[in-house]
C-alpha cells in the first residue's frame, strides 16, 4: 500500500512538473540558505579557532591596571616560574619606533620581551637566535626583526645574510641576531600589507622608550594545556598577594577562554543565520500547503472516484501526505546538492579549499526540517482530501 | 442479496424536509438482473447511493449479503464498496491521467491483491470488453462507449457480488448503448447480480424484472406492461 501510494505521488508530481518545481523552489531556497550559511559560519569558526590555537593554547596574558605605587620588577617576575604549573614568563611592552638603515626608514613596532617569549607565543625564527637571558641582564642592543624589515630597510633578501648587520631604531644602533619566519597567514591570506616588527630585550626597550618603564603586562605559559586552569589560579593568587588583594587591579586572560568566547560568538551567529534560513524554509512549507490545497480541490472528482471504488480515508490521506512529503524531500535533495556546488565555488574563489565544506550536522537538520515541513503542511490538505464524502466529491464539477 | 426493510432517507434542503426515500421495502435475489426506473427527482439517486453504500439510510435497515450496512463505519463502508460492489456510472468516472489498464487495476490495489494477480485480472477483464489492445490509452483517447467498457472492466476485475449501474447508457448513442446492454446480459448470464438504474423505459425493459420508484415510494412492476 505504501509503495503504491509512493508511486501515485510520484506520478502526480511528474504530471505537473512546472508546478511541482515551483512548489519545491521554496524548499530549495530554504535548504540552500540554511546549509550554505551555517556551513560558512562553521568554516569561519574553525579557521578562527585554528589561528587562535596556533598561538599556543597554554597562554596566559596578565594586564596590570593599578600597580599600587609598587611596580612589578623583572626579578620578581622570574620568581613566578618557581611555581610548578607555570613554565615560562615574559614581560611585554610595545613602542613605535623608526627603523632606519642608510636612506631607508620605516615605522616599526618594537616589542620588549625576555627569553621566554618566543616559546610562549610560538614564534618561529628563519635564522639566528632569539633574545637570551644575558641580553636582558646586560641591556644589550640586539634585535630580532621581521622579514619585511630586512627586505625593505636593509635591502637584503636572504635571512641569514642579515645576521650581524646593524639597524637603527630611533637612532640607536641595534645588532640583528635573528630573523622571524614569515607568518603563514600573510603569505596565503588577503593581507598583503608589510609587517614591520622587531623584538628587543625588555631592558633595552626601557632605555629606548620613555613610555616603557615598569611592567604593566606580561605573558606566561602553563606547563601543559591540562595545567592551564591551575596555572591561572596560582598566578591569580600571586598577583592578589602582590597587589593588596585588589582583584580589580589586574586581569588575567586565558587563551582557551578567548577561544571559548570566540566559539560562542560564531555559534550564536550560526544559530541566528540558521534561524533566518529556517524561516524561509517555513515559507516554503506554506507554499507546499497552498499548492496541496489547490491540488485537493482540483482533484475532488478523482478523490470521489477513488473513494467510490473502495479507497478508505487512510489510503487517500497517505497518498496526499506522501505527495507533500515527496515535494519537500525532493526540494531538500536538490537544495543540498545546490549548496554543495555553491560551497565548492566559494571554496575555489576564496582559495580556501576544505574550509567551507558541507557540514553533516546541518544536512541532517535540513533533511529533518524538510520531513517535518512536508508532514506538518501536508497533513491539513491530506486530511481535507480524506474527509471528502464520496457522493459530494463525485457530483463535484469544478 | 439485497433487502430493504422500511428504508427512509430525509434531506434538509434550505430548511425544507425532503423525503427522498419513504419507507422503501424491496428484495433482490442473488443472480437477478433488476432495473430500477423512475423520473428524475424520484429518489433513484438516493436509492443508488444507499445500495452502493455511498450513503447510509436514516431509518429502516438495508442488508447486503446478510450484512446490516447501517452499523458499519466509514472505513468499513469503503471496504464493502471495494469488495462487493462494481460501480458503473453514467459519466464513466475514470481517472483522466491514468491509462485504461491503470484504471482497471486501481480498485484491486485498494483490495491489496498481489501484483501478478492484478495483472492477470486486468488482462482478463479488458479482454472481456474487447479493449486489451487499447490498454495504454487514456480515457480522453477513447470513445464514450470504450470508456464505459473500461469502467465495466474495472467492475469485473474486482469480482463484485453486485454490479450497480447508474444510467450506464445515458451518455451514449443508441448503438453503443446497445453494445453496453449486451455486455450486461452476458454478465447476467454468467451468474452475476446486476442492478441497473435508469429513467429510460426502453433500457429498463431489457431487464427481466423492474422496480419503479416514484416520490420515494418503491413499487414492483411488470416490464411487459410498459407503454412503448
Amino acid at each position: 500500500m505504501f509503495f503504491q501510494s509512493l508511486k501515485m505521488a510520484l506520478a502526480s508530481i511528474a504530471s505537473n512538473k512546472m508546478r511541482s518545481f515551483l512548489t519545491m523552489l521554496g524548499i530549495i531556497i530554504g535548504v540552500v540558505s540554511l546549509v550554505v550559511l551555517v556551513s560558512i559560519a562553521n568554516g569561519a569558526t574553525s579557521s578562527v579557532t585554528e589561528s587562535i590555537s596556533s598561538m599556543g593554547t597554554n597562554l596566559l596574558t596578565v594586564t596590570i591596571s593599578d600597580d599600587k605605587e609598587n611596580p612589578l620588577k623583572l626579578a620578581e617576575l622570574s620568581t613566578f616560574t618557581d611555581n610548578d604549573e607555570i613554565s615560562l614568563i615574559s614581560p611585554v611592552a610595545q613602542s613605535n619606533s623608526t627603523a632606519k638603515s642608510g636612506y631607508n626608514s620605516e615605522s616599526t613596532t618594537v616589542h620588549g620581551v625576555t627569553n621566554g617569549y618566543a616559546d610562549i607565543e610560538g614564534l618561529e625564527l628563519e635564522a639566528g637566535r632569539f633574545v637570551m637571558t644575558t641580553d636582558v641582564d646586560n641591556h644589550t642592543n640586539v634585535a630580532i626583526v621581521s622579514q619585511d624589515l630586512i627586505t625593505d630597510v636593509l635591502e637584503i633578501n636572504r635571512a641569514d645574510s642579515a645576521i650581524g648587520q646593524t639597524i637603527s631604531l630611533d637612532g640607536k644602533p641595534y645588532l640583528i641576531v635573528g630573523v622571524l619566519a614569515e607568518d603563514d597567514s600573510t603569505t596565503t591570506g588577503m593581507s598583503s600589507a608589510s609587517t614591520y616588527e622587531a623584538y628587543i630585550p625588555y631592558t633595552s626597550l626601557m632605555r629606548l622608550s620613555d613610555s616603557v618603564s615598569e611592567i604593566t603586562s606580561f605573558v606566561a605559559s602553563a606547563t601543559s594545556e591540562d595545567t592551564l586552569d591551575a596555572a591561572e589560579a596560582s598566578l591569580t593568587e600571586l598577583m592578589m598577594a602582590r597587589l593588596d588583594n585588589d582583584e580589580d587591579a589586574f586581569s588575567i586572560m586565558n587563551q582557551s577562554t578567548i577561544m571559548e568566547t570566540m566559539e560562542n560568538v560564531t555559534n550564536t551567529m550560526a544559530l541566528m543565520l540558521g534561524g533566518i534560513a529556517a524561516i524561509s524554509l517555513l515559507v516554503g512549507g506554506i507554499g507546499i500547503m497552498n499548492i496541496m490545497l489547490v491540488s485537493v480541490t482540483e482533484r475532488t472528482r478523482e478523490i470521489g472516484i477513488r473513494k467510490a471504488i473502495g479507497a478508505g480515508r487512510g489510503s487517500i490521506m497517505l497518498q496526499f501526505l506522501i505527495e507533500a512529503l515527496m515535494v519537500s524531500l525532493l526540494g531538500c535533495a536538490i537544495g543540498i546538492f545546490t549548496s554543495w556546488v555553491i560551497l565548492l565555488i566559494i571554496g575555489a574563489v576564496s582559495g580556501d579549499v576544505g574550509t567551507y565544506t558541507l557540514s553533516q550536522t546541518v544536512v541532517v537538520v535540513a533533511v529533518a526540517f524538510s520531513v517535518a515541513i512536508g508532514v506538518i503542511f501536508g497533513i491539513y490538505p491530506a486530511n481535507k482530501a480524506a474527509r471528502k464524502k464520496p457522493i459530494d466529491a463525485l457530483r463535484y464539477t469544478g | 442479496m439485497i433487502r430493504f426493510n422500511d428504508v427512509s432517507k430525509v434531506y434538509q434542503i434550505g430548511g425544507n424536509e425532503v423525503r427522498a426515500l419513504d419507507h422503501a421495502t424491496m428484495h433482490i435475489a442473488q443472480g437477478e438482473f433488476v432495473s430500477i426506473i423512475g423520473p428524475s427527482g424520484s429518489g433513484k439517486s438516493t436509492l443508488m447511493n444507499i445500495i452502493g453504500c455511498l450513503d447510509v439510510a436514516d431509518e429502516g435497515e438495508y442488508l447486503l449479503d446478510g450484512q446490516e450496512i447501517e452499523q458499519y463505519s466509514e472505513k468499513d463502508l469503503a471496504r464493502i464498496r471495494n469488495h462487493k460492489i462494481g460501480f458503473i456510472f453514467q459519466n464513466f468516472n475514470l481517472i483522466g491521467k491514468m491509462t485504461a489498464e491503470e484504471n482497471v487495476e486501481l480498485p484491486m490495489i485498494y483490495q491489496r491483491i498481489p501484483k501478478s494477480e492484478r495483472k492477470d485480472r486486468v488482462k482478463e477483464a479488458l479482454t472481456r470488453v474487447e479493449l486489451w489492445d487499447r490498454r495504454h490509452h487514456k480515457p480522453t483517447e477513447l470513445s464514450g462507449g470504450q470508456q464505459q467498457r473500461v469502467a465495466i472492466a474495472r467492475a469485473i476485475a474486482t469480482k463484485p457480488s453486485l454490479f450497480l449501474a447508474d444510467e450506464p447508457t445515458g451518455n451514449l448513442d443508441s448503438k453503443t448503448g446497445a453494445e453496453i446492454m449486451d455486455l450486461f446480459h452476458e454478465l447476467h448470464e454468467a451468474g452475476n447480480t446486476i442492478v441497473l438504474i435508469t429513467h429510460d423505459n426502453e433500457v429498463a425493459q431489457q431487464a427481466p424484472r423492474s422496480i419503479r420508484i416514484r416520490d420515494g415510494h418503491v413499487k414492483e412492476v411488470d416490464p411487459c406492461s410498459f407503454n412503448l
